[in-house]
């Protein structure tokens, strides 16, 4: 073999031989990330039952019962957190699309909304155990719905802000040169424009929040009944599958397991959803 | 109504919208200052006690009311880069994959399928880690470690599934849909003309991704890495179920350690004590600074990319 066909092998191999370890590190990461899925279904799947949806918990070590009041509690929780976190959010986007701009102030806003973003959720915990729950004396939706409103605002304001920036200048000048003051221009005809695309980033940031854990196990804490008051621990599904999979009863963990389907069902049907939407609009 | 008042209606609510999205811009940024002061001044009382003690003595004795954060630290960064470790490499592999080998028609499922599986929730992750694959380990694979590869320091220690290493694989697990997506982002945004040389000149395709794609993207990368190391830092649910909650450090990786956001996770609620409490506070501050510089790193890469945050 003269050196430059072996030269050519080599190539050759090295080529393969990275391609290969590329393909199997591929595998190795949707195996495992699929036998997460299969698991989460095999076990959460028979969990779920009538009960499991209308009954409050049983007593420890008792049988049966249900998570009525953690399903109730983490919608209550999450649309309070959406209703705090999403307007805010918008209205900061807007600031940063329509006004500030290329300003010293909005770069800076960037800048820290894309730091909170990955922000560690259970200091955001702490923040609101500190400022909401030890000087009110005790724990509280409320907190716990300001705590998921803040993990939720970055993720808003820098979603809206790209959708608004895709609304094209054009636009805005042809409404502008009618004689409409910016205000309406903005709400009249940017929003309208970007609609869908906020739509879409609302919707995943909802699914993001109502599967966290962290920031409600010292805010809203949890509780064995109903609860309606606002200022009272509410039970929330993440922080009682978290319980739950940590205690001693095997009909405990099956309960952390229906939970943990449930939550991952709704996120990834949510997601799916977002996508959809997305895709349609392309099309 | 006359066009002068119409004017001054119109001009009124131009400022009003302006004031309003303008303070809920500034909002943020104040939300940050007041995470810090806030955080600061709880933990004052432990600063006042124990001062830079804290950061590298290690006995943490609630009841004598003893505090010191070093295996707390400790276990947050080396959970972290066993985590990085074990990613980085399948992330890029399987955004290589994605952006370079994968057909057409197994592109799309597979990017959708990956970046749905970041967005399951992190204590999903956890509670397999702790039902299913805890036990496994505990069975099948730490036992041999040691037997095999307990010479070396790292892979000795109690083989109980549950400890530093499995935690950080755990974390690696929930890392990689992160990372994949953002790199594979990334990755498409080399131009299809330089790729398009490099085959043009007789290059193979892995000449290609190392000689053109990664050079072109490299800083892109290290942020998407870096970025994903943040995320592991101050990651909780994954890292709680499987690190065992132990405040010793052990240079061997089988054994129960504990991390910062463990440590809160486990005994924020039980802590009655002024003293502990503002331990634990600073920890989260601690926690707060570390990721805060890590990402602030990130954002400075990626920003040099003009690349706009991650995917949900």
């Amino acid at each position: 073999m003269d050196a430059q066909s072996f030269h050519y092998m080599r190539r050759k191999f090295y080529n393969l031989l990275a391609l290969s370890v590329s393909v199997i590190s591929a595998g190795f990461g949707i195996f495992f990330l699929f036998w997460i899925l299969k698991d989460v279904i095999s076990f959460g799947l028979p969990a779920l039952n009538g009960s499991f949806f209308t009954e409050l918990p049983a007593p420890p070590g008792a049988e049966g019962g249900g998570l009525a009041n953690a399903i109730f509690g983490t919608m209550l929780i999450t649309g309070i957190a959406t209703a705090i976190g999403v307007p805010s959010g918008i209205l900061a986007g807007t600031y940063l699309s329509e006004y500030g701009r290329k300003s010293r102030v909005a770069s800076v806003v960037r800048f820290v909304s894309d730091i909170l973003v990955s922000a560690p959720s259970i200091v955001v915990g702490v923040f609101v155990y500190a400022l909401l729950v030890k000087p009110f004396g005790g724990f509280s939706a409320i907190a716990g719905a300001v705590a998921l409103s803040i993990i939720m605002l970055p993720v808003v304001i820098r979603t809206s802000e790209e959708m608004l920036k895709l609304v094209p200048d054009a636009t805005r000048e042809a409404a502008l040169a009618l004689g409409a003051p910016h205000w309406k221009v903005t709400v009249h005809v940017v929003y309208r424009g970007a609609l869908r695309g906020i739509t879409t980033g609302v919707m995943l940031a909802v699914a993001r929040v109502s599967g966290e854990t962290a920031p409600l196990l010292f805010t809203s804490f949890n509780n064995s009944f109903w609860n309606f008051d606002m200022s009272e621990p509410t039970a929330t599904l993440t922080v009682t599958i978290f319980n739950y999979a940590m205690g001693p009863y095997e009909d405990w963990h099956q309960k952390a397991w229906g939970g943990a389907f449930l939550i991952t069902a709704i996120v990834l049907c949510v997601t799916l959803l977002s996508r959809l939407i997305v895709r349609r609009k392309a099309a | 109504m006359p066009v002068i008042d119409r004017h001054k209606a119109d001009k009124a609510g131009d400022a009003l919208f302006k004031g309003v999205s303008y303070f809920f811009a500034l909002l943020v940024i104040v939300l940050m200052a007041l995470i810090f002061v806030v955080l600061f001044k709880e933990s004052l009382l432990s600063i006042r006690a124990f001062g830079f003690k804290f950061i590298y003595t290690s006995v943490w004795d609630p009841v004598a009311g003893e505090f010191g954060a070093l295996p707390a630290i400790w276990g947050t960064i080396v959970s972290s880069i066993i985590a990085i470790v074990i990613a980085v490499p399948v992330s890029l592999g399987i955004a290589i994959f994605l952006t370079e080998m994968a057909p057409k028609s197994l592109k799309g499922p597979i990017g959708t399928a990956i970046e749905l599986l970041a967005s399951i929730p992190s204590i999903i992750y956890g509670m397999w880690g702790l039902f299913i694959f805890a036990p496994l380990l505990s069975e099948y694979v730490e036992p041999y470690m040691v037997e095999y590869l307990g010479f070396i320091p790292f892979f000795n220690g109690a083989p109980l599934g549950i400890g530093m290493l499995p935690a950080g694989f755990i974390l690696a697990i929930m890392i990689i849909p992160f990372i994949s997506s953002v790199s594979r982002d990334i990755f498409q945004m080399v131009p299809p003309i330089l790729k398009e040389s490099g085959y043009g000149v007789g290059a193979t395709r892995w000449e290609v991704i190392r000689k053109v794609v990664l050079p072109y993207t490299r800083s892109g990368i290290i942020g998407a890495v870096i970025l994903g190391l943040g995320r592991a830092l101050g990651e909780t649910m994954a890292v709680t179920f499987l690190i065992g909650n132990s405040h010793r450090i052990s240079i061997a990786l089988l054994d129960p350690a504990t991390s910062i956001s463990a440590t809160l996770a486990n005994e924020f609620t039980e802590a009655v004590e002024d003293l502990y409490l503002s331990s634990l506070v600073e920890l989260g501050l601690i926690l707060f600074v570390i990721t805060f510089i890590v990402l602030a790193l990130a954002k400075l890469l990626i920003g040099r990319f003009s690349y706009k945050g991650g995917n949900l």
